[in-house]
Formats: structure tokens, sequence, C-alpha cells
């Protein structure tokens, strides 16, 4: 159900289509979309790991199979026939990587269940300790997936933002990077700092607008 | 709206002390000007809202990231591949 209600939402984001053409498969029949594997890391790393980490809850692991997912994309970039945009395509084949996943680690240990275990995560990405103090076994529930379309979606907002934006509302809002730290180590001072703050949470919300507000 | 008071804002500066408010920078004093603000200004108090409730909705979202070096590190590996 989760699949389907996702569906339905990315059907109202715009896609980012590249523009450069590395990989020029046939040109008979123009494709509607390109691939154009020196972007993904910066557009779609962040939005791929948000819907891995949902799946496995563990940073480690998820940012594993995002780097996979990568690495199965240029493999068989040969294969991509441009009708999907890149962001899909990359995300279908990492729903693959989340299930070979699943499947080995219960190949390995011999047991047929699955089960979240959310206390084997690593501390150092997001908030764990609120996770742990929620049922995890809530994970069925209805705001649970909305939590993270609403993820996904914000995700792929912020993909659509000017890459300096991107970066400091990145730090800002989902790191919780220190006003100081993000000025020392991007090398501008507060005011410019609030500037851009500003102008990406004003372009987020106009892009979350129609869905979330 | 350039009322040159210390109490008074402009609605620009109103709209800053809002984001240091999300991210809860804004000094007591400044608090107390963006209320003063938000009393007289129908627009900042509309944006305080939606900036409030975006806040809410990234928090309620769990955004998870991959730091700047992790993304070096992919891009690098990536590179290699190809």
């Amino acid at each position: 159900m989760a699949a389907l209600k996702f569906t339905q939402n990315t059907k109202n984001l715009q896609v980012v289509t590249s523009n450069s053409s590395t990989f020029e498969n046939n040109s008979e029949r123009m494709p509607l979309h390109q691939l154009n594997p020196d972007t993904w890391v910066d557009l779609y790393a962040d939005y791929l790991f948000n819907f891995a980490v949902a799946r496995v809850s563990d940073a480690e692991i998820a940012k594993d199979l995002v780097q996979e997912t990568f690495f199965a994309g240029l493999k068989s970039a040969k294969n991509y026939k441009g009708d999907a945009s890149e962001r899909t395509w990359l995300i279908a084949i990492l729903k693959r990587k989340v299930i070979d996943h699943y499947r080995k680690i219960n190949s390995k240990k011999g047991k047929a269940e699955v089960r979240m275990s959310y206390s084997s995560g690593s501390d150092a990405q997001g908030d764990w300790l609120e996770e742990q103090v929620a049922d995890p076994f809530s994970t069925l529930e209805n705001s649970v997936i909305e939590n993270e379309e609403l993820g996904m979606a914000i995700q792929s907002c912020i993909s659509k933002l000017p890459k300096k934006q991107a970066k400091v509302f990145t730090m800002k809002t989902i790191q919780g990077i220190s006003t100081e730290d993000i000025c020392n180590e991007l090398g501008i001072n507060p005011s410019n700092l609030w500037v851009m703050i500003h102008r990406s949470r004003t372009a987020l919300m106009g892009c979350l607008n129609e869905n979330w507000f | 709206m350039k009322i040159g008071s210390k109490i008074m804002i402009s609605c620009e500066k109103a709209a800053t002390i809002c984001n240091k408010t999300q991210y809860e920078e804004a000094s007591l004093l400044e608090k107390m000007k963006l209320r003063l603000h938000l009393f007289m200004c129908k627009t900042c108090s509309k944006f305080t809202k939606q900036n409030t409730k975006f806040t809410v909705l990234c928090e309620k979202a769990n955004l998870q990231s991959l730091s700047e070096q992790e993304k070096l590190k992919m891009k690098q590996e990536l590179t290699n591949k190809s």
C-alpha cells in the first residue's frame, strides 16, 4: 500500500531532467530523459538515502545500498530506455537492492522473519533516540507512511534548489550544524547565511504547498 | 514599513528573525520585536505561521542526509568504476 500511495504522490512533483547527454543510447528515437551519472550523487543521494533508511533502518546499510544502486545504474545504463525519469529509474533499482538485502540477511541467519530493529542503527545519523522511544512496531501505521512520503517530497524539493542553498539548508536543518560552523566551513557571514536560509525555506514552502499545506 | 525607531522593524528583518526562531537562535529582544511586528503586519503573520508549520513538517519527516564527505567518497568510487 505504501508503494501505491507513494506513486500517487510523485505525480505531482516535477521531475528534474538532465540536460547533458553523456549517455546517448539510440539517436533515432529521441528519449524523453537521459542519464547523467556525474550529477547523480548531488541530485539523488539524499533522496535515495531517505528511501533506503526508511526500509532498512540502519544508516550504514542504507548508505551501502545507495552506493550499490549507483553502481548498478552505471552498469546497466545501456538498458535505460528514457521512458522514466532518472530518479524513478534509480528508485526502481534501489527497491530491488532493498529486497536483495533482506533476502541475503534472512538466508544467512536462516530466519524467515523480517524484524525492524532500531537499536542496532548507528547513532551517527539523525535522531535515533526519539525513534527508540516510539513504538517500534507501529511501522504499519498510516502516519509513518505519510511521514515517509513527506520526507521524500521535501527531499525532492531540496534537489530542485540551487546547489548552494540546498547545501546550507541541509546542513542547518537536517544535520543541525550550528550557524557558526556553517559560516566557517563555507566562508560566508551569518547574514549571508540567513538570507540563503530564507530563500531556500520560501522556495521549499512553495514547492510543498500543493500537497502539504 | 521603515520606521526609524528601535522597536519597529521592517518586514525583511521580521522574516530573518522568524527564520532564526525556527532554529531557536533568536534572542528574547528579537522575539519581542517580532511579536510586535506580527501584531501589525498581516503578511508577516501569515509567513510566520507557514514557516512554523514547515519546521514541524521537517521534524515530522525525520529527514536524513549523507554528509559531504560521504558524498565525495561516493562520487570518487563512482568515477573509479566508470
